[in-house]
């Protein structure tokens, strides 16, 4: 049987034949819940009759979501999950050493090609980016992973995408993920995998690839993979914490459906409220003025993201009428752009830099939007409320038109504010 | 699971996601009854003041798609919903309808044929859904057989404990 990468790593870990549509009982190989999802988790295992997890090294809490913690209830949840991971012998990073989870799990090499990773958080999926099959589910889903070792899946089907050509400078990983789900649509991608293919995925930063995987779930995935290559087995092989076996599909395998988008005539894209799937040209919402932008979270709060914003806003100032957040997803980004300098330019430039966490992404703090407020932001979602009151709204996009957008007060695709010079050295 | 589950149904749309069954500011609990005051508070205020416990809430494709939020199917059964009816969901949340003991039913004639306020009367066992207000009669998909014996067993909660028990035997 010729394998689909999703079915290959599921049949790698079930000793099932893992047909599309069969349900295994499936190996886990890393589990972790957030602040928010840990104490239903921790209720749930113990109801279980569990009084240890499958293996602490490969069990995780993260204190991401409403941390620092940013009231009284919040700091309950948080103090619930951290004594639980310590009484268990779990992994967990304090406040100051963490990162938003799909951007810090990555870099402490507890994510690897060929796994199966579950997390409680619908992003977990960001993970596909090295080429696991990473999945989020809900907390029950997760305490049982933590019991069991195991979970059941079903094989899904498979979209294959081909992003082909040669994308000029200022397109993003963004500008993939929003023009495919333009495509597909928040639902046609629902009980399926995405496997990112073409010319273009291999002169993709592994930045780039986390943000595509990390947004497969707005089109209804389980899954968005990535097949090993060069790039992805150095990032893994330099930070490993374990031995990790790549898997690769098999040529000929069965898609339910291909999809090939042409990178090079791509152009700077937003997602409009109230829907990821909304893409449309960022020149086409030009008149649309803001009263915020935020560049952070587990899509967009990377190395890569925050130089390219860097690169808009160094000389530049944000407009009078604009608040400007920005969160670097994990310590190890915020150090190396402190040490770069470009901490110090968004300061200059009148942002606002706080200490890494999910913050106003899901509307939880430090940037909530008012009744009538409008912004730019680099998350994943734009749904009614996502960012605060029922009546603000929210432009997705990647770090380029986020900046651009800051300095202008509306949305506004990069070619408008940078110079032909700028343009052509944003990569490289 | 075999009792029927009958009240008015309130009608959604497509693509109904866990942040406005359930907003994030209202994620520093877990605790169901918490949850349920503020079901449904950002797509219609009105849901939470004027249901009635056993009512149905009905929906497009992809209910409940967007967070893994477990919170979402917990404030929708706390509310007092006796099941949601939809022509598809999105998978996480099917998940944890399952996990947290919410009946869910997908069926997208019977999201065709109800109406908003018609009274809806659902059996579990067998998948039928009356509409009592219009006098139709629609079926839900049936459950794959290993879903069905979670279901049976009562939960994800016993399945694991059993399958604890067995692994110390």
């Amino acid at each position: 049987m010729k394998r689909t990468l999703a079915s290959a790593i599921i049949a790698s870990h079930s000793g099932e034949s893992a047909k599309e549509g069969d349900i295994c009982n499936v190996k886990v190989d890393f589990a972790f819940a957030n602040d928010i999802t840990a104490p239903p988790a921790i209720k749930a295992l113990k109801e279980m009759g569990a009084s240890r997890v499958f293996d602490p090294k490969r069990c995780a809490v993260l204190p991401d979501h409403f941390t620092p913690n940013k009231d009284i209830a919040s700091a309950q949840q948080v103090k619930l999950s951290r004594v639980f991971a310590k009484e268990q012998g779990m992994l967990y990073w304090e406040v100051g050493r963490v990162g938003v989870e799909h951007a810090f799990l990555p870099e402490q090499g507890q994510i690897l090609p060929g796994e199966i990773v579950l997390g409680a958080d619908s992003h977990t999926c960001t993970g596909g980016a090295l080429g696991a099959f990473a999945t989020g589910m809900g907390s029950t889903d997760l305490a049982a992973a933590w019991a069991l070792g195991e979970t059941w899946l079903r094989v899904p089907p498979t979209i294959k995408v081909n992003f082909e050509g040669t994308p000029p400078p200022w397109i993003v990983g963004k500008d993939l993920i929003l023009a495919l789900l333009g495509i597909v649509g928040t639902q046609g991608a629902r009980y399926q995998a995405f496997e990112f293919h073409g010319a273009a995925v291999k002169a993709l930063t592994m930045d780039d690839r986390f943000t595509i995987s990390n947004m497969a779930v707005e089109g209804g995935a389980k899954a968005g993979i990535f097949v090993p290559d060069e790039t992805m087995l150095k990032y893994a092989k330099e930070r490993a914490v374990r031995p990790f076996n790549p898997i690769y599909p098999d040529e000929g395998a069965n898609y339910a459906r291909k999809v090939d988008i042409d990178t090079s005539v791509l152009k700077p894209l937003v997602a409009a409220p109230s829907s990821p799937a909304n893409a449309r040209p960022a020149e086409e919402c030009s008149d649309v003025k803001i009263d915020q932008v935020f560049i952070g979270s587990c899509t967009n709060g990377r190395l890569t993201d925050i130089e390219m914003a860097a690169k808009v806003l160094k000389g530049r100032s944000v407009h009078d009428d604009v608040r400007l957040i920005v969160i670097p997803a994990s310590y190890e980004v915020y150090n190396a752009a402190l040490e770069r300098g470009h901490i110090a330019t968004f300061v200059k430039a009148g942002a606002a830099v706080c200490t890494p966490s999910c913050g106003p992404c899901l509307g939880g703090h430090l940037g909530i939007l008012a009744e009538g407020e409008v912004c730019v932001s680099t998350s994943n979602r734009n749904f009614v409320g996502r960012m605060g009151h029922p009546k603000s709204a929210l432009y997705l996009a990647g770090p380029l038109v986020a900046a651009a957008s800051a300095v202008t007060g509306r949305v506004t695709d990069p070619r408008e504010v940078l110079s032909s010079d700028e343009l052509q050295s944003l990569k490289g | 699971m075999s009792e029927k589950l009958r009240g008015r149904a309130w009608v959604y749309g497509n693509d109904v996601d866990t942040d406005v069954i359930i907003p994030a500011r209202y994620l520093v609990t877990s605790d169901p009854e918490e949850l349920g005051r503020h079901c449904m508070e950002d797509l219609d205020p009105e849901f939470i003041k004027k249901m009635k416990p056993g009512d149905v809430v009905v929906g497009g494709e992809n209910f409940g798609c967007g967070s893994s939020r477990e919170h979402a199917p917990l404030a929708l059964k706390s509310a007092g919903v006796s099941c949601v009816i939809a022509a598809s969901f999105a998978r996480i949340f099917f998940r944890n309808a399952i996990n947290v003991g919410l009946p869910i039913f997908e069926s997208s004639e019977a999201v065709n044929g109800i109406s908003a306020g018609d009274e809806v009367e659902v059996d579990p066992s067998t998948g039928i859904i009356r509409n009592l207000s219009k006098g139709e009669t629609y079926r839900a998909t049936s459950y794959p057989p290993f879903l069905r014996h979670l279901i049976e067993v009562g939960g994800l909660v016993p399945y694991v404990r059993e399958r604890l028990k067995e692994k110390e035997v």
